[in-house]
């Protein structure tokens, strides 16, 4: 058996959109997740009454689920519900989006990493240390400055390790979106072996491309530190 | 929910269940193994370990099982035909067996390496001066210290892992994802099949949280805990 270079050359613009749609999933996933956990975190951070409780369970939910069931609920799951075939049959736009693989892959990867992401935000904030909202009180701030000000900003700063962590695995898990019909990255290696039957040379080519993207990722975020924990690094003297 | 759906779905978490369980115990052995190189003299040993962490810790698992899976049968078809036999079939349980434990191998590797640098040197001195052999050290007084602090580590692999396990579905393994496309297809009520199997996911969950606290306790006994 050997290895066809060629086979990889030939199929490098399938990779290409496979690799762009692989990051425009993790990118919007990324960014709605954070949009959704911040809210989701504080609430849950601070024991909100009733929304902290309902927070802890959606996050046990997401959390103890595996992503890929998630992700064939949103798909094909949904579409059980005789009220959703009645506005796919009228045409209602809004709910025709929930018919689409690539609005299902995003929902489901959004809603997914929110929750990852909510629980690390938590555990940031409940890290703050005590004497820094001493200080914030002392200086008369109220609690939603504090939270702006003070919490916040630390929390952020020590959630950058963990968070790290998250978006590898959120780009590792993305490759479960061949599961709805989407050409991702894995989509891309698939259609490669089927059209080949070269197994090695579609998925190592692609393994080698992700393995890339998570040391870029990691990359990114090293110089995120550099940048936001600057005042942790150690002094030369 | 019919009988028979039920029943199917049942087989297919008794599947997840065993492939769960044979994985993890491959990727224990493995763990163990990966951490002994970590933490060995020889260099070579170091580097080998250190890029099979790096490598397969950086590819999402559905690419490696793929791999393993197709890759797998394509050797074993070369092979078949260099020595002039029938090809096997390569089973989907033992492929999607291989390579969750060869990915985990390398996550238990990283949590054995740090629990065995968190046991203080004295105990094994200690063992040492009673003149008890360097094998039974390691099973008497390092490898039950070494897992009170793998265990939060080892919990947390555990459930990747139970996870991880729903991409064999995408192999056409009949685990419990499985099934439950196959009766939600057939019913009609894809959602509420999946629900179920989501259920059947969060009991797993949550037995498994009882069993590590637990074993947390077993293995902790003796340490008192942090009191804030």
């Amino acid at each position: 058996m050997d290895f066809d270079v060629q086979l990889i050359v030939d199929n490098l613009p399938l990779y290409a959109s496979g690799l762009w749609l692989t990051l425009q999933l993790v990118g919007i996933a990324l960014a709605c997740g954070m949009a959704l956990a911040l809210p989701m975190g504080i609430a849950r951070a601070t024991d909100a009454p009733v929304l902290g409780r309902l927070v802890a369970g959606y996050i046990y939910f997401f959390r103890s689920t595996p992503m890929l069931l998630q992700l064939l609920v949103v798909y094909y799951g949904l579409g059980q519900f005789r009220w959703l075939q009645d506005q796919w049959t009228a045409g209602n736009a809004f709910w025709l989006l929930l018919r689409e693989p690539y609005f299902c892959a995003c929902l489901a990867f959004t809603l997914n990493t929110s929750a990852y992401t909510a629980e690390i935000i938590q555990g940031a904030i409940r890290n703050t240390p005590a004497g820094e909202i001493e200080a914030a009180k002392s200086l008369g701030m109220s609690a939603a400055l504090r939270m702006r000000r003070i919490v916040l900003p630390g929390a952020l700063r020590r959630m950058l390790q963990s968070y790290s962590n998250e978006v590898i695995l959120m780009l590792q898990g993305s490759a479960v979106a061949s599961a709805v019909t989407l050409v991702d990255l894995t989509g891309a290696a698939r259609t490669v072996y089927a059209r080949s039957y070269a197994p090695f040379e579609a998925f190592v080519f692609s393994g080698a491309v992700y393995l890339v993207l998570t040391f870029g990722i990691l990359g990114l975020f090293r110089l995120g530190e550099r940048r936001w924990l600057a005042h942790l690094r150690p002094q030369g003297r | 929910m019919p009988y028979a759906y039920a029943q199917s779905i049942l087989e297919g978490a008794a599947l997840t269940l065993a492939l769960a369980a044979l994985s993890t115990l491959l990727a224990v052995l493995a763990g163990l193994l990966t951490a002994a190189a970590k933490l060995s003299a020889v260099t070579p040993l170091r580097w080998a370990a250190a890029v099979y962490t790096t490598v397969v810790r950086g590819i999402p698992d559905f690419v490696l099982m793929l791999l393993v899976f197709y890759g797998g049968q394509a050797l074993v078809n070369a092979l078949a035909n260099r020595l002039d036999r029938e090809p096997i079939d390569f089973s989907a349980f033992w492929a999607g067996t291989l390579t969750i434990g060869f990915i985990f191998g390398a996550y238990f590797g990283e949590t054995f390496r740090g629990a065995f640098l968190a046991v203080p040197r004295g105990p094994l001195e200690a063992g040492a001066a009673f003149g008890m052999s360097p094998a039974r050290v390691f099973a008497r007084i390092l490898f039950p210290q070494m897992l009170r602090h793998a265990l939060p580590g080892l919990g947390n692999n555990w459930l990747v892992l139970l996870k991880s396990t729903a991409i064999v579905s995408m192999l056409g393994l009949a685990d419990m994802v499985w099934m439950a496309g196959q009766a939600g297809r057939t019913t009609h009520q894809p959602f509420l099949y999946y629900m179920v199997v989501c259920a059947l996911y969060m009991v797993l969950t949550a037995a498994s949280g009882q069993v590590l606290r637990r074993l947390e306790r077993r293995y902790g006994a003796g340490v008192a805990p942090a009191r804030f």
